[in-house]
């Protein structure tokens, strides 16, 4: 078999493979029934910027339905919002201040390279939180992404405004370093194995994880995750499975109280 | 095994423009867009080159590579040879934005002359039965990935901006037939309009837009012929025309 435009025959030589970020599971943290952003008025989020609806795994295909449902709901949800909202005032200082921080990067001369930092970002996270994660790996992570988090401030970008993608990963770059950020902490938090996620240093799954959600927040310096508890499940959807079917995932007490009423 | 390769790479807006000179790293296994993002991430942070899905399957970096059009993703480093430069120049057919990306809003004007697929009104969901030969017929079609090589390629418009008023291009041309060959599709006049409105006519079959396709579509031979036959066929059949005129036979359908 040939791979084009490789010329590669995988049957006389070595192919090289390697895993690759595909999906993100975690997201904006909405309501569910109508997609609105907990904590930002206005923002409406479905598909996979959006958080919550997979769990610990995306099945193959399922993305599509989330977006179906999830995007009419979101639809919906932002129609009847400005219905009642009304416009959020925004102050002329506001508007100078994101004028000036767009600007930035064209002023400064001589800082960081966006593409580099956008690399070693990359680096880090290939290494440190990718499939199979330690403890002490996602700390280092942390550390250092805390560190790019620093130089990002100092980026320098060449040229002017129009389709410049320089200037755009500069933007980028903040974006990437909340969801690195966010994954990391996340994933030092969860100590135990599920979908997704996979810790060396402890391998099993823990049905008192499952109870929990990890929320990130940034305060514009660093993220802070907290647990939040998930809803129990309701009893017409617990009452669907074979009680031996969810002794794997549920702790002793949630299977003697057989679902939410 | 790094070699040093020399590029060139158009650079401007849409009033002026120049090639620039520069020397890359360029690894085994590497396609030009490769180098490309290296020349960007080391040497021009500000060239904007439009991609996506780095597989052949998005049609975003389309561009002149060596005066051919190409998807940059798809084209070997190692095609060329050790010495050569290679050039990289933006899509002629189209205004440039800047360096290597165009506007190529031209192609969504087109599209959106075409009528779209229209079944018959009592036809309800679920209800829709196709063959498997007619499904097989139009297949080959559904396979562009809209890159819009063979749009810039085509001569017809290429050096020819006064003929786009009146030109759909290859890649809508296989679209009419695609629509044209679908079983509950009850539009009846698409080749008609395809050689009255999209200009069918003024293609000369050189096959330069089967060449370039790297979907590999014979648009030529199994879109654009075929209709040209169909109209030649009624349109300029003196006695089907007459036909049309004294027995009220149908025209091109």
């Amino acid at each position: 078999m040939e791979f084009l435009p490789t010329q590669i025959d995988i049957t006389k030589e070595p192919m090289e493979v390697g895993p690759t970020c595909h999906y993100v599971m975690g997201g904006v943290e909405v309501e569910p029934d109508t997609a609105a952003a907990v904590g930002v008025p206005g923002l409406f989020a479905a598909g996979e910027v959006a958080g919550g609806m997979h769990g610990s795994n995306r099945l193959g295909g399922n993305s599509l339905s989330d977006l179906l449902v999830f995007g009419r709901r979101a639809g919906m949800g932002a129609a009847e919002y400005v219905k009642s909202a009304k416009a959020v005032p925004v102050s002329d200082a506001a508007i100078k201040a994101a004028a000036e921080r767009i600007q930035a990067p064209f002023t400064r001369s001589g800082g960081e390279n966006s593409y580099s930092l956008h690399a070693e970002l990359q680096e880090i996270t290939h290494n440190l939180v990718g499939i199979i994660r330690t403890g002490a790996e996602l700390k280092e992570a942390i550390e250092k992404i805390a560190e790019i988090r620093k130089r990002s401030a100092n980026v320098s970008v060449a040229g002017g405004r129009k389709f410049n993608p320089g200037f755009h990963l500069a933007f980028d770059l903040d974006n990437m370093l909340l969801v690195a950020e966010s994954t990391a902490k996340s994933a030092i938090s969860r100590e135990e194995s599920r979908g997704g996620h996979t810790r060396d240093d402890f391998p099993q799954l823990d049905s008192k994880w499952r109870q929990v959600n990890h929320i990130a927040s940034f305060d514009g310096k660093e993220v802070t995750v907290r647990k939040q508890p998930l809803p129990a499940l309701p009893k017409e959807l617990f009452d669907l499975f074979d009680v031996h079917e969810l002794e794997k995932y549920m702790t002793a007490d949630e299977i003697a109280k057989g679902g939410a009423r | 095994m790094a070699r040093k390769l020399k590029m060139r790479i158009w650079r401007g807006d849409a009033d002026t423009g120049a090639l620039q000179d520069v020397t890359v790293e360029a690894n085994e296994g590497e396609v030009v867009l490769d180098v490309i993002h290296r020349v960007q991430a080391t040497q021009m942070g500000d060239l904007a080159v439009r991609w996506n899905c780095k597989a052949g399957k998005c049609g975003s970096c389309s561009m002149e590579i060596n005066g051919k059009p190409r998807l940059a993703c798809m084209t070997q480093v190692a095609s060329y040879g050790d010495e050569e430069t290679i050039t990289v120049t933006p899509l002629r057919a189209f205004p440039v934005i800047k360096d290597l990306v165009t506007d190529v809003s031209f192609n969504y004007k087109k599209a959106m002359e075409i009528p779209s697929y229209e079944p018959p009104a009592n036809l309800k969901p679920g209800e829709a039965r196709m063959q498997q030969v007619d499904v097989e017929r139009s297949q080959e079609f559904r396979k562009c990935i809209e890159c819009f090589l063979c749009q810039n390629t085509c001569h017809v418009v290429r050096d020819h901006e006064e003929n786009k008023k009146s030109f759909a291009g290859p890649r809508f041309f296989i679209r009419i037939a695609e629509l044209d060959m679908h079983p509950l599709d009850i539009l009846k006049n698409r080749k008609q309009k395809a050689q009255e409105e999209h200009g069918l006519g003024m293609c000369n079959i050189t096959k330069c837009c089967t060449e370039v396709c790297p979907e590999h579509i014979r648009i030529t031979d199994n879109a654009i012929i075929p209709m040209k036959e169909r109209v030649v066929d009624v349109k300029y059949d003196p006695l089907r025309w007459l036909g049309t005129k004294i027995r009220k036979r149908e025209g091109i359908v």
